[in-house]
């Protein structure tokens, strides 16, 4: 098995080259044409669109008897526009609903396709073995025609996408602005339909019918997790199409009878799996490592806050304050405390003294801005929003944590500098030779 | 009982359990997770093979089940947690699910008697041979004795929670602000369509299945003027698509179950064109577009 | 009694048949929502006025359950809506609905009924009655075998209030009642209202013309985003606080509850 790997990928073999390359094209462009469908949310479509083509290709198949590529992929091609017409038509002109047409569409076409697949399978007519390999694909049948023509019709709907990029972006996005600033939309949805067609039907030979939808979906779904820019997206679905089909011309090299489609998916998969777990800022990992780091700064700034809401009624900042006295004023668990001590300490905001606590000049500074911060936002929510003064507590102990330098800037200016909170209580100034517990 | 008798009586129930939750799931809008849940119960089979060795009626069922709940929660995993949009959620899960039971047929191929291609299309043809025993007396096929257990359990179903489905259908937050408790409700239909699938499955196989779920039903949606009406339609349509299919395919010799699903597909054209209020016929005698009174 | 102070302290026994206290609610992660405290009492007539977007309908569902809340309590005659889910009525925004469902007048109006039936009870001929009498409240008894997809935007509107109406429901919360009816249809539920309220029944809108406030509602909840006011409509009803609620536009209060949302 490890010999053959390492056989595939010195490239020796012209036909290796030609399957890999042909895999590669396919993967990217149906994992860039996909994108436009998931952005429109009809990511099911794709589906219904693979299983509408398998009736084409067996009929091309009865009606001119050669498996003759260009034969094979017009009568997918215009099957498949068949079924998209018929699902546009159920949607727009009867009572059908989207769901239903694209399933009636699917099953329906492809029960056409296999019933004429039987039947092919009992007549006596050459070259009709291997027609079946096209519900779920084999990358290993490929031939050097097969690829070239794969290869310029994937070239064509990705410089489809390329040229008409801006039109096609806009319309995805927002259809009726596009309307109203005069572009034709009904022709670039043609176009961009006729370029989606064309995927899915060179696809098929490789990812085959039946799981040909996650060629389309998968790619896009797991770009979607490592950017919100539409460009590097469409760069990221062509490159996981691209390894997705590499993976899969290799498997098939190494398994010649085994159906590549499978593969393809779940190297997909593993790729949306990474994705959506590992991608920064909106994979999993990231945010529960931001989720951990949030609460933990939670912690710390109410408990730098205990310590000087407790000083200020002893109307002294270098009181020295034992865990039970934080304890009584603020409900926290045992265990939180003990890690905010060790975090505070480790910081520098908190020093000790033998068993008692007490704030250093940068901890007492931190703790002023958090109390700044609450008591503007307090005065804010009863003066702007007139939310009475007994409710704004709950949001500030909240907001506190939020606010930035620029907000806070923002907030006393609207509220003109203010001196006091709603409760009467001093808003220590950010000036710190002004107000607070040290003048 | 000739193998001829049987066969159409197996492909008449099939339709029957296939209309019966099939109505409710257009009517809900979910044809596409019926899609779904047709190919993931695949992996349910093999996996609940591969454990147990058994191929019994209760050791399939309840891999379908189990499966059928996985995907379901699953793609509401997806969309809550992975915040990924709902059509994608649904299409992840089920090639994933169905990519996996596949590889897993190909690799054990000489262990698991399901060939790849049958098990999208599946071979009516050799139900009446599988069957089964009891005390010891052969009683007829393991597809028909399936079928009708998830038919009358389909009907019970339906039955007894009508008004519910009805209203979860109709207005879900008119259901839920009567109390109804529309997730336990969502969860047992989707339970026997799972169910539904596995028996259907070893005769129609994945894809198939599909059809029969969601095309005799649209064909009563477009003419139906109760959900009562719309389900009895379902089944009768779908016991015509069953009968004529089977003749279909006996004259052209050619797959029992895509015939039987291409005369589904074939009535509902037949319904759309000239029968339903919507239909080109009706546009044309009255020549102006529907407008409400 | 015509002593003002009499009638006041007739009002203040007046049960609060509502009472929310800080309510917050998000939806697709954007905060819609803070912190919203009311009270109404039996058998008025209450408007819920706010620009688009202002969390109205959003208002509607959370007290309905229909939605999550992010925090707050709401409570029906001083319990939770489960225990009195039979006296709460609700009527949802007509876009809701598929119009298509194979479904006439009268059945629409029987689901009504649905809430007071046990699992395996089916309607009765005191169900069907009611459900009569409900059509003939709305003055669509002739089309009760009619399609719904046959219907006019004010006819459905009608059924959907008959619907209500055969729940024999003490609070009625509706999401946009009069938004595309004909005038025919608005008269006709003003007159329902009136009847309602002479009955005891306390009405809560969801409601988008300023113009006909004062006239159809005693009650005001203004809402953006937050509880601007809430009062008889002679009180809250005024320029100030219409200006507050349409023109206030809280930049800094949207921002902070953002970033709030995405601390998590």
């Amino acid at each position: 098995m490890v010999n053959l790997f390492i056989e595939f990928w010195h490239l020796t073999d012209p036909n290796v080259v030609w399957v890999l390359s042909g895999a590669i094209l396919l993967g990217s462009s149906t994992g860039v044409l996909g994108s436009f469908l998931f952005f429109r949310k009809r990511s099911l479509i794709g589906d219904a669109l693979a299983h509408a083509a398998l009736p084409g290709v067996m009929s091309a198949f009865i009606l001119f008897q050669t498996r003759d590529p260009f034969v094979i992929l017009g009568g997918a091609i215009v099957s498949c526009f068949i079924g998209f017409f018929f699902i546009d038509y159920m949607v727009k002109h009867t009572k059908i609903k989207e769901d239903s047409a694209l399933a009636i569409v699917l099953s329906l076409f492809f029960a056409i396709g296999i019933f004429e697949l039987t039947y092919i399978q009992k007549l006596d007519i050459a070259d009709k073995s291997g027609l079946d390999k096209i519900l779920f694909g084999q990358a290993a049948a490929l031939v050097q025609s097969d690829v070239i023509i794969l290869g310029i019709a994937a070239l064509l709907s990705l410089t489809i996408v390329v040229l008409f990029y801006d039109r096609l972006r806009l319309i995805t996005l927002d259809r009726q602005f596009a309307q109203s600033l005069g572009i034709n939309v009904p022709f670039y949805e043609l176009l961009l339909t006729f370029a989606i067609v064309l995927s899915v039907v060179i696809g098929l030979q490789i990812f085959g019918v039946v799981l040909m939808a996650a060629a389309l979906l998968f790619p896009v779904a797991a770009g979607r997790y490592w950017s919100d820019s539409l460009p590097c997206i469409l760069m990221l679905c062509a490159l996981f199409g691209a390894i997705s089909g590499a993976a899969s011309a290799n498997i098939s090299y190494l398994a010649p009878q085994m159906p590549t489609g499978p593969w393809m998916v779940v190297t997909l998969s593993l790729i949306f799996f990474i994705s959506m777990c590992f991608a920064p800022n909106r994979g999993a990992l990231m945010r529960y490592l931001r989720t951990t780091r949030n609460r933990n700064k939670t912690h710390d700034e109410n408990l730098l806050r205990t310590f000087y809401v407790i000083c200020e009624r002893l109307s002294s900042y270098h009181e020295s304050l034992a865990p039970e006295q934080v304890l009584s004023v603020r409900n926290m668990g045992t265990n939180a405390l003990r890690k905010s001590i060790k975090r505070l300490l480790k910081h520098g905001m908190i020093e000790r003294d033998n068993t008692l606590y007490r704030l250093t000049e940068k901890g007492l500074n931190e703790a002023e801005k958090i109390t700044r911060y609450h008591r503007l936002w307090e005065l804010y929510l009863t003066n702007r929003a007139n939310i009475p003064a007994q409710m704004v507590h709950d949001s500030a102990e909240n907001v506190e944590h939020v606010l930035t330098p620029e907000l806070e800037h923002r907030i006393s200016d609207e509220l003109g500098t203010p001196v006091q909170d709603p409760h009467g209580r001093v808003i220590p100034s950010s000036d710190p030779f002004v107000g607070g517990i040290r003048s | 009982m000739t193998h001829e008798l049987w066969i159409l009586a197996i492909a008449c129930l099939m339709g029957i359990s296939c209309a019966l939750v099939g109505a409710l799931m257009v009517l809900r809008k979910m044809a596409m997770i019926g899609d779904a849940l047709s190919h993931t119960v695949l992996l349910g089979l093999v996996l609940a093979f591969m454990i147990t060795g058994s191929r019994s009626i209760t050791v399939m069922f309840m891999g379908a089940i189990l499966v059928g709940l996985i995907t379901v929660f699953l793609t509401d995993f997806l969309n809550r947690m992975g915040k990924l949009q709902k059509d994608a959620s649904i299409g992840i899960v089920f090639t994933f699910l169905f990519a996996v039971a596949v590889i897993l047929i190909s690799v054990y191929t000489g262990e698991i008697d399901i060939d790849q291609d049958h098990l999208l299309y599946g071979e009516i043809a050799f139900a009446p041979f599988d069957t089964i025993e009891w005390n010891g007396r052969d009683i007829g096929p393991r597809a028909f004795w399936m079928l009708l257990l998830v038919a009358i359990a389909n009907l019970v179903f339906i039955t007894v929670g009508y008004r519910y489905l009805q209203a979860i259908a109709f207005n879900a937050s008119l259901a839920a602000a009567l109390g109804m408790t529309v997730n336990l409700i969502h969860y047992a239909l989707m339970t026997m369509v799972s169910l539904t699938t596995v028996s259907s499955f070893e005769a129609v196989g994945a894809i198939l299945v599909v059809a029969m779920l969601v095309i005799p039903a649209n064909t009563a949606y477009l003419i139906s003027k109760s959900m009562y009406s719309m389900i009895i339609l379902s089944v009768l349509f779908a016991i015509a698509a069953s009968i004529s299919g089977y003749y279909l395919a006996v004259w052209a010799d050619a797959s029992i179950s895509a015939a039987i699903a291409m005369m589904a597909g074939f009535i509902f054209i037949l319904v759309l064109v000239f029968f339903s209020p919507d239909s080109l016929l009706h546009r044309i005698k009255q020549s102006r577009p529907i407008q409400c009174p | 009694m015509n002593n003002p102070k009499l009638m006041q302290m007739a009002e203040k026994r007046k049960k609060t048949v509502l009472k929310v206290d800080s309510l917050t609610m998000h939806y697709h992660h954007k905060p819609v929502l803070s912190d919203v405290n009311f009270s109404i009492p039996e058998g008025k007539s209450v408007a819920i006025v706010g620009p688009n977007g202002a969390g109205k309908s959003t208002l509607l569902k959370g007290m309905m359950g229909l939605i999550p809340t992010a925090s707050g309590k709401v409570s029906f005659f001083g319990e939770a809506l489960k225990k009195k889910r039979l006296a709460v009525a609700y009527v949802p925004q007509r876009e809701e609905i598929d119009w298509d469902f194979p479904i006439n007048v009268f059945d629409v109006v029987l689901m009504g009924r649905y809430g007071k039936l046990s699992l395996f009870s089916r309607p009765n001929a005191n169900d069907r009655a009611i459900v009569e009498q409900a059509l003939e409240q709305v003055g669509m008894q002739e089309f009760s075998q009619r399609q719904i997809s046959q219907l006019s935007g004010g006819q459905q509107q009608r059924v959907f209030l008959a619907r209500a109406l055969a729940q024999h429901a003490s609070i009625y919360l509706m999401d946009e009642p009069f938004a595309g009816v004909d005038m025919a249809t608005e008269k006709a539920i003003i007159t329902l209202f009136r009847e309602l309220q002479m009955a005891g029944k306390t009405i809560i809108c969801v409601h988008h013309d300023l113009n006909t406030v004062p006239d159809y509602f005693d009650w005001a909840l203004m809402v953006n985003a937050r509880l601007i006011a809430a009062g008889p409509t002679e009180e809250v009803f005024t320029p100030d606080n219409l200006n507050k609620t349409y023109n206030g536009r809280l930049a800094l209060l949207t921002e902070v509850t953002e970033r709030l949302h995405k601390f998590g």
